[in-house]
Protein backbone atom coordinates (compact mmCIF):
# COMPACT_ATOMS: atom_id res chain seq x y z
CA UNK A 1 0.00 0.00 0.00
CA UNK A 2 2.86 2.48 0.50
CA UNK A 3 4.79 1.28 -2.20
CA UNK A 4 1.67 2.17 -4.26
CA UNK A 5 1.15 5.41 -2.82
CA UNK A 6 4.74 6.75 -3.00
CA UNK A 7 4.97 5.48 -6.40
CA UNK A 8 1.99 7.10 -7.75
CA UNK A 9 3.57 10.30 -5.61
CA UNK A 10 6.87 10.40 -7.69
CA UNK A 11 5.25 9.63 -10.64
CA UNK A 12 2.91 12.72 -10.15
CA UNK A 13 5.86 14.66 -8.78
CA UNK A 14 8.30 13.78 -11.77
CA UNK A 15 6.17 13.90 -14.75
CA UNK A 16 6.55 9.87 -15.17
CA UNK A 17 4.50 6.97 -15.72
CA UNK A 18 4.41 5.01 -12.39
CA UNK A 19 4.84 1.34 -14.13
CA UNK A 20 8.66 2.95 -14.81
CA UNK A 21 9.45 3.48 -10.96
CA UNK A 22 10.27 0.14 -9.57
CA UNK A 23 11.62 -0.68 -5.57
CA UNK A 24 15.07 -1.20 -6.65
CA UNK A 25 15.19 2.82 -8.67
CA UNK A 26 17.54 4.76 -7.02
CA UNK A 27 16.59 8.17 -5.82
CA UNK A 28 19.38 9.53 -7.95
CA UNK A 29 18.44 8.20 -11.10
CA UNK A 30 15.62 9.69 -10.50
CA UNK A 31 17.15 12.71 -10.28
CA UNK A 32 15.73 13.51 -6.11
CA UNK A 33 18.03 14.30 -3.60
CA UNK A 34 17.86 14.38 0.32
CA UNK A 35 15.35 17.39 0.42
CA UNK A 36 13.12 16.24 -1.83
CA UNK A 37 13.16 12.88 0.08
CA UNK A 38 12.10 14.90 3.47
CA UNK A 39 9.13 16.63 1.57
CA UNK A 40 7.94 13.50 -0.17
CA UNK A 41 7.99 12.16 3.63
CA UNK A 42 5.88 15.40 4.57
CA UNK A 43 3.29 15.05 1.78
CA UNK A 44 3.00 11.28 2.89
CA UNK A 45 2.37 12.26 6.53
CA UNK A 46 -0.32 13.95 5.70
CA UNK A 47 -2.23 12.13 3.46
CA UNK A 48 -1.70 8.66 5.23
CA UNK A 49 -1.66 10.81 8.93
CA UNK A 50 0.99 9.86 10.95
CA UNK A 51 4.49 11.30 12.09
CA UNK A 52 7.57 9.68 10.11
CA UNK A 53 10.47 11.34 11.14
CA UNK A 54 13.20 10.57 8.40
CA UNK A 55 15.86 9.45 10.71
CA UNK A 56 17.65 6.86 8.28
CA UNK A 57 19.43 7.18 5.30
CA UNK A 58 17.41 5.73 2.25
CA UNK A 59 18.41 5.12 -1.41
CA UNK A 60 15.96 3.35 -3.38
CA UNK A 61 11.97 4.15 -3.48
CA UNK A 62 12.12 0.30 -2.10
CA UNK A 63 14.11 1.19 1.41
CA UNK A 64 12.09 4.48 1.28
CA UNK A 65 8.61 2.26 1.58
CA UNK A 66 10.16 -0.12 3.74
CA UNK A 67 11.18 2.72 6.21
CA UNK A 68 7.44 4.24 6.12
CA UNK A 69 5.92 0.30 6.62
CA UNK A 70 8.40 -0.13 9.61
CA UNK A 71 6.96 3.40 11.06
CA UNK A 72 3.47 2.38 10.44
CA UNK A 73 3.53 -1.05 12.25
CA UNK B 1 -1.79 51.46 18.16
CA UNK B 2 1.28 49.64 16.78
CA UNK B 3 3.50 51.08 14.03
CA UNK B 4 4.31 51.76 10.66
CA UNK B 5 7.53 50.99 8.89
CA UNK B 6 8.41 54.74 7.55
CA UNK B 7 11.88 53.75 5.72
CA UNK B 8 14.30 51.14 5.50
CA UNK B 9 18.40 50.69 5.12
CA UNK B 10 20.70 47.83 4.41
CA UNK B 11 24.52 47.42 4.75
CA UNK B 12 26.18 44.13 3.31
CA UNK B 13 30.09 43.93 3.36
CA UNK B 14 31.85 44.38 -0.10
CA UNK B 15 34.03 41.46 -0.16
CA UNK B 16 31.89 38.84 -2.50
CA UNK B 17 32.47 34.93 -1.96
CA UNK B 18 31.21 33.12 -5.10
CA UNK B 19 30.38 29.12 -5.03
CA UNK B 20 33.69 29.10 -7.25
CA UNK B 21 36.07 30.02 -4.56
CA UNK B 22 34.65 27.58 -2.33
CA UNK B 23 35.31 25.02 -4.18
CA UNK B 24 39.07 26.13 -3.74
CA UNK B 25 38.91 24.83 0.09
CA UNK B 26 36.01 23.13 -0.24
CA UNK B 27 34.92 19.67 -1.34
CA UNK B 28 32.17 21.23 -2.81
CA UNK B 29 30.59 22.66 -6.67
CA UNK B 30 28.58 25.66 -8.09
CA UNK B 31 25.98 22.99 -9.21
CA UNK B 32 25.57 21.37 -5.57
CA UNK B 33 25.18 24.41 -4.22
CA UNK B 34 22.77 26.32 -6.42
CA UNK B 35 20.70 23.01 -6.68
CA UNK B 36 20.32 22.33 -2.94
CA UNK B 37 20.33 25.80 -1.72
CA UNK B 38 19.98 28.46 -4.47
CA UNK B 39 22.89 30.51 -3.24
CA UNK B 40 25.60 31.89 -6.04
CA UNK B 41 27.26 33.99 -3.89
CA UNK B 42 27.12 35.99 -0.53
CA UNK B 43 29.17 38.80 1.13
CA UNK B 44 31.62 37.84 4.02
CA UNK B 45 33.07 39.93 6.25
CA UNK B 46 36.49 41.11 6.24
CA UNK B 47 37.11 44.21 8.91
CA UNK B 48 32.71 44.82 9.79
CA UNK B 49 31.02 43.50 12.74
CA UNK B 50 27.50 43.10 13.23
CA UNK B 51 27.42 46.18 14.96
CA UNK B 52 29.46 48.36 12.16
CA UNK B 53 26.91 46.60 9.82
CA UNK B 54 24.29 47.17 12.18
CA UNK B 55 25.32 50.86 12.32
CA UNK B 56 25.31 51.60 8.47
CA UNK B 57 22.51 49.75 8.02
CA UNK B 58 20.38 52.18 10.82
CA UNK B 59 22.08 54.88 9.52
CA UNK B 60 20.78 54.34 6.17
CA UNK B 61 17.05 53.87 7.09
CA UNK B 62 17.79 57.56 9.24
CA UNK B 63 18.57 59.30 6.35
CA UNK B 64 15.81 58.14 3.69
CA UNK B 65 13.22 59.49 6.49
CA UNK B 66 15.44 62.50 6.88
CA UNK B 67 15.46 61.48 10.40
CA UNK B 68 18.72 62.53 13.03
CA UNK B 69 19.81 59.62 15.67
CA UNK B 70 18.84 61.75 18.91
CA UNK B 71 15.37 61.27 17.54
CA UNK B 72 15.14 57.68 18.39
CA UNK B 73 13.16 56.69 21.59
CA UNK B 74 15.09 53.10 21.22
CA UNK B 75 16.75 50.60 19.28
CA UNK B 76 16.56 46.73 19.06
CA UNK B 77 18.75 44.47 17.34
CA UNK B 78 17.86 40.50 16.20
CA UNK B 79 21.17 39.35 16.04
CA UNK B 80 23.43 36.06 17.45
CA UNK B 81 26.21 37.12 16.02
CA UNK B 82 28.05 40.08 17.53
CA UNK B 83 31.70 40.36 18.52
CA UNK B 84 31.11 40.52 22.63
CA UNK B 85 28.27 38.66 24.86
CA UNK B 86 28.19 41.73 26.49
CA UNK B 87 28.34 44.60 25.20
CA UNK B 88 25.08 43.67 23.13
CA UNK B 89 25.51 44.53 19.34
CA UNK B 90 22.60 46.98 19.93
CA UNK B 91 24.42 49.19 22.52
CA UNK B 92 27.47 49.11 20.00
CA UNK B 93 24.76 50.58 17.28
CA UNK B 94 23.78 52.97 19.71
CA UNK B 95 26.74 54.42 20.48
CA UNK B 96 28.13 54.42 16.81
CA UNK B 97 24.89 56.38 15.44
CA UNK B 98 25.39 58.97 18.62
CA UNK B 99 22.17 58.20 19.73
CA UNK B 100 21.14 58.56 23.33
CA UNK B 101 17.98 56.26 24.19
CA UNK B 102 17.59 52.63 25.52
CA UNK B 103 19.01 50.13 23.09
CA UNK B 104 18.94 46.20 23.52
CA UNK B 105 19.32 42.87 21.74
CA UNK B 106 16.73 40.37 20.49
CA UNK B 107 17.86 36.60 20.55
CA UNK B 108 15.75 34.10 18.33
CA UNK B 109 18.01 33.16 15.67
CA UNK B 110 16.70 33.93 12.08
CA UNK B 111 13.51 34.25 13.10
CA UNK B 112 15.18 37.24 15.48
CA UNK B 113 13.63 40.03 13.48
CA UNK B 114 9.87 38.90 13.27
CA UNK B 115 10.35 38.54 17.43
CA UNK B 116 12.27 41.74 17.03
CA UNK B 117 9.61 43.73 15.50
CA UNK B 118 6.80 41.90 18.06
CA UNK B 119 8.71 43.50 20.61
CA UNK B 120 8.33 46.46 19.22
CA UNK B 121 4.92 46.77 18.78
CA UNK B 122 4.39 45.95 22.50
CA UNK B 123 6.61 49.50 23.02
CA UNK B 124 4.21 51.37 20.80
CA UNK B 125 1.02 49.90 22.05
CA UNK B 126 2.26 51.17 25.84
CA UNK B 127 2.59 54.39 24.18
CA UNK B 128 6.69 54.46 25.26
CA UNK B 129 8.00 55.55 22.36
CA UNK B 130 7.56 57.53 18.56
CA UNK B 131 10.33 56.87 16.51
CA UNK B 132 12.28 53.31 17.22
CA UNK B 133 14.99 51.67 15.07
CA UNK B 134 14.51 48.17 14.61
CA UNK B 135 17.85 46.27 13.13
CA UNK B 136 18.88 42.74 12.15
CA UNK B 137 22.44 42.36 11.79
CA UNK B 138 24.62 39.33 11.71
CA UNK B 139 28.15 38.47 11.27
CA UNK B 140 27.35 34.52 10.67
CA UNK B 141 30.73 33.95 9.10
CA UNK B 142 32.48 34.33 12.79
CA UNK B 143 29.88 30.94 13.60
CA UNK B 144 30.83 28.73 10.68
CA UNK B 145 32.54 26.33 10.90
CA UNK B 146 34.62 26.76 7.29
CA UNK B 147 35.61 22.99 6.91
CA UNK B 148 32.24 21.32 6.95
CA UNK B 149 30.78 21.34 3.67
CA UNK B 150 27.22 21.44 4.50
CA UNK B 151 26.69 24.73 6.79
CA UNK B 152 29.72 27.23 5.34
CA UNK B 153 28.13 27.04 1.72
CA UNK B 154 24.72 28.21 3.38
CA UNK B 155 25.23 31.84 5.20
CA UNK B 156 26.67 35.32 4.35
CA UNK B 157 26.69 38.64 6.56
CA UNK B 158 24.54 42.04 6.47
CA UNK B 159 22.30 43.95 8.04
CA UNK B 160 18.84 45.51 7.57
CA UNK B 161 16.93 48.59 9.15
CA UNK B 162 13.48 49.57 9.68
CA UNK B 163 12.53 52.40 11.26
CA UNK B 164 9.13 52.45 12.73
CA UNK B 165 6.96 55.19 13.82
CA UNK B 166 3.27 54.97 15.66
CA UNK B 167 0.65 53.92 13.36
CA UNK B 168 -1.89 51.15 12.96
CA UNK B 169 0.23 49.31 10.41
CA UNK B 170 1.31 45.54 12.27
CA UNK B 171 -1.63 44.10 11.63
CA UNK B 172 -0.72 40.88 13.66
CA UNK B 173 1.69 38.00 14.32
CA UNK B 174 2.17 34.71 15.61
CA UNK B 175 5.80 33.58 17.62
CA UNK B 176 6.47 29.97 17.88
CA UNK B 177 9.13 27.67 19.73
CA UNK B 178 9.74 24.29 19.30
CA UNK B 179 12.66 24.58 22.15
CA UNK B 180 15.19 21.90 21.96
CA UNK B 181 19.57 21.99 21.06
CA UNK B 182 19.45 18.94 18.83
CA UNK B 183 18.33 20.31 15.38
CA UNK B 184 20.28 23.72 14.88
CA UNK B 185 23.00 24.61 17.94
CA UNK B 186 25.83 26.82 18.61
CA UNK B 187 27.85 26.67 21.27
CA UNK B 188 29.35 29.58 23.44
CA UNK B 189 32.91 28.78 24.41
CA UNK B 190 33.27 27.34 28.11
CA UNK B 191 36.17 29.85 28.92
CA UNK B 192 38.77 28.40 31.03
CA UNK B 193 37.11 27.17 34.13
CA UNK B 194 39.51 24.41 35.83
CA UNK B 195 35.77 23.13 37.60
CA UNK B 196 33.48 21.90 34.40
CA UNK B 197 33.40 18.60 33.46
CA UNK B 198 31.77 18.29 30.16
CA UNK B 199 33.14 18.18 27.04
CA UNK B 200 33.27 21.14 24.96
CA UNK B 201 31.68 21.39 22.01
CA UNK B 202 33.21 23.58 19.29
CA UNK B 203 31.66 27.38 19.13
CA UNK B 204 30.54 26.86 15.77
CA UNK B 205 27.26 26.16 14.02
CA UNK B 206 25.90 22.93 14.41
CA UNK B 207 22.90 21.97 11.72
CA UNK B 208 21.05 18.76 10.46
CA UNK B 209 20.41 19.61 7.64
CA UNK B 210 17.21 17.92 6.64
CA UNK B 211 15.54 18.33 10.27
CA UNK B 212 15.93 21.77 9.40
CA UNK B 213 14.43 21.54 6.45
CA UNK B 214 11.68 20.12 7.68
CA UNK B 215 10.85 21.82 10.34
CA UNK B 216 11.33 25.12 8.33
CA UNK B 217 8.68 24.35 6.03
CA UNK B 218 6.10 23.04 7.80
CA UNK B 219 6.69 26.62 10.01
CA UNK B 220 6.70 28.87 7.23
CA UNK B 221 3.45 27.37 5.67
CA UNK B 222 1.65 26.67 9.19
CA UNK B 223 2.30 30.66 10.26
CA UNK B 224 2.03 32.22 7.05
CA UNK B 225 -1.62 30.96 7.12
CA UNK B 226 -2.32 31.51 10.92
CA UNK B 227 -1.35 35.16 10.37
CA UNK B 228 -3.28 35.83 7.53
CA UNK B 229 -6.31 33.41 8.99
CA UNK B 230 -6.06 35.98 12.71
CA UNK B 231 -5.79 39.28 10.23
CA UNK B 232 -9.05 37.77 8.02
CA UNK B 233 -7.48 38.49 4.70
CA UNK B 234 -7.45 36.38 2.18
CA UNK B 235 -4.08 34.62 0.47
CA UNK B 236 -5.02 36.23 -3.12
CA UNK B 237 -4.80 39.96 -1.58
CA UNK B 238 -1.18 39.19 -0.07
CA UNK B 239 0.56 41.70 -2.19
CA UNK B 240 4.40 40.71 -1.00
CA UNK B 241 5.72 37.74 1.27
CA UNK B 242 9.06 38.42 2.41
CA UNK B 243 10.21 35.23 3.73
CA UNK B 244 13.35 33.91 5.92
CA UNK B 245 16.36 33.58 2.87
CA UNK B 246 17.21 30.43 4.69
CA UNK B 247 17.42 28.37 1.25
CA UNK B 248 15.58 28.91 -1.70
CA UNK B 249 14.48 24.84 -1.10
CA UNK B 250 12.48 25.74 1.77
CA UNK B 251 10.57 28.75 0.27
CA UNK B 252 9.68 27.03 -2.73
CA UNK B 253 8.22 23.48 -0.28
CA UNK B 254 6.27 25.90 1.94
CA UNK B 255 5.01 28.32 -1.54
CA UNK B 256 3.22 24.85 -2.84
CA UNK B 257 1.97 24.55 0.98
CA UNK B 258 0.04 28.12 0.28
CA UNK B 259 -2.55 29.80 -1.90
CA UNK B 260 -0.48 32.88 -2.34
CA UNK B 261 0.53 33.89 -5.92
CA UNK B 262 3.72 32.60 -6.71
CA UNK B 263 5.38 35.83 -8.33
CA UNK B 264 5.01 37.50 -4.63
CA UNK B 265 7.67 35.84 -2.76
CA UNK B 266 10.48 37.87 -2.42
CA UNK B 267 14.17 36.36 -2.50
CA UNK B 268 17.87 37.66 -2.98
CA UNK B 269 19.35 34.64 -1.03
CA UNK B 270 21.17 34.36 -4.57
CA UNK B 271 23.18 37.24 -3.78
CA UNK B 272 23.51 36.83 -0.19
CA UNK B 273 22.86 33.12 0.83
CA UNK B 274 21.36 32.89 4.74
CA UNK B 275 21.99 36.15 6.70
CA UNK B 276 19.99 34.80 9.56
CA UNK B 277 18.03 37.59 11.48
CA UNK B 278 19.39 40.27 8.82
CA UNK B 279 17.44 38.70 5.90
CA UNK B 280 14.15 39.85 6.40
CA UNK B 281 14.85 43.76 6.53
CA UNK B 282 17.49 42.70 3.48
CA UNK B 283 14.84 41.86 1.15
CA UNK B 284 12.31 44.88 2.34
CA UNK B 285 14.91 47.45 1.73
CA UNK B 286 15.70 46.27 -1.67
CA UNK B 287 11.71 45.91 -2.36
CA UNK B 288 11.68 49.31 -0.87
CA UNK B 289 13.99 51.12 -2.79
CA UNK B 290 13.77 49.57 -6.20
CA UNK B 291 9.87 51.14 -5.51
CA UNK B 292 8.26 47.79 -5.40
CA UNK B 293 6.24 48.28 -2.32
CA UNK B 294 3.24 50.71 -2.58
CA UNK B 295 1.68 52.36 0.31
CA UNK B 296 -1.77 50.00 1.34
CA UNK B 297 0.46 46.74 0.16
CA UNK B 298 -0.26 43.76 2.32
CA UNK B 299 3.02 42.19 3.05
CA UNK B 300 3.71 38.76 4.89
CA UNK B 301 7.06 38.69 6.75
CA UNK B 302 7.71 34.51 7.90
CA UNK B 303 11.02 33.72 9.63
CA UNK B 304 12.11 30.14 11.45
CA UNK B 305 15.48 28.69 12.88
CA UNK B 306 17.37 28.27 16.01
CA UNK B 307 15.30 27.20 18.99
CA UNK B 308 14.05 25.90 16.78
CA UNK B 309 11.58 29.05 16.54
CA UNK B 310 9.73 30.82 14.00
CA UNK B 311 7.29 33.33 13.30
CA UNK B 312 5.17 35.56 10.99
CA UNK B 313 3.71 38.68 10.80
CA UNK B 314 1.44 41.15 8.52
CA UNK B 315 1.89 44.27 8.02
CA UNK B 316 -0.15 46.89 5.78
CA UNK B 317 3.08 49.16 3.98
Amino acid sequence: MVMEKLTALLAEHLDMDASEIKADTTFETLGIDSLDTVEMVMQLEEELNVELELDEKVATVGELAAFIEKKLS
Amino acid sequence: MSFRIVSTGSFVPPKVVTNEELTTFLDTSDEWITERTGVKERRVATTETAATMGVEAGRRALEAAGMTPDQLDMILCATISGEYVSPGVACLIQAGLGAACPAFDISAACSGYIYALDTAAGFFARNRVKNMLVIGAEQISRLLDWTDRNTAVIFGDGAGACLLEAGDNYITSKLFSRGGADVIQIPTSIGNSPFFEKEQVKPLIHMKGQETFRFAVGAMAQDIQDVLEQAGIDPADVDHVVPHQANIRIIDAARKRLNIKPECYASNIDRYGNTSAASVPLVLDELNRAGKLNRGDIVVLAAFGGGLSSGACVIRW
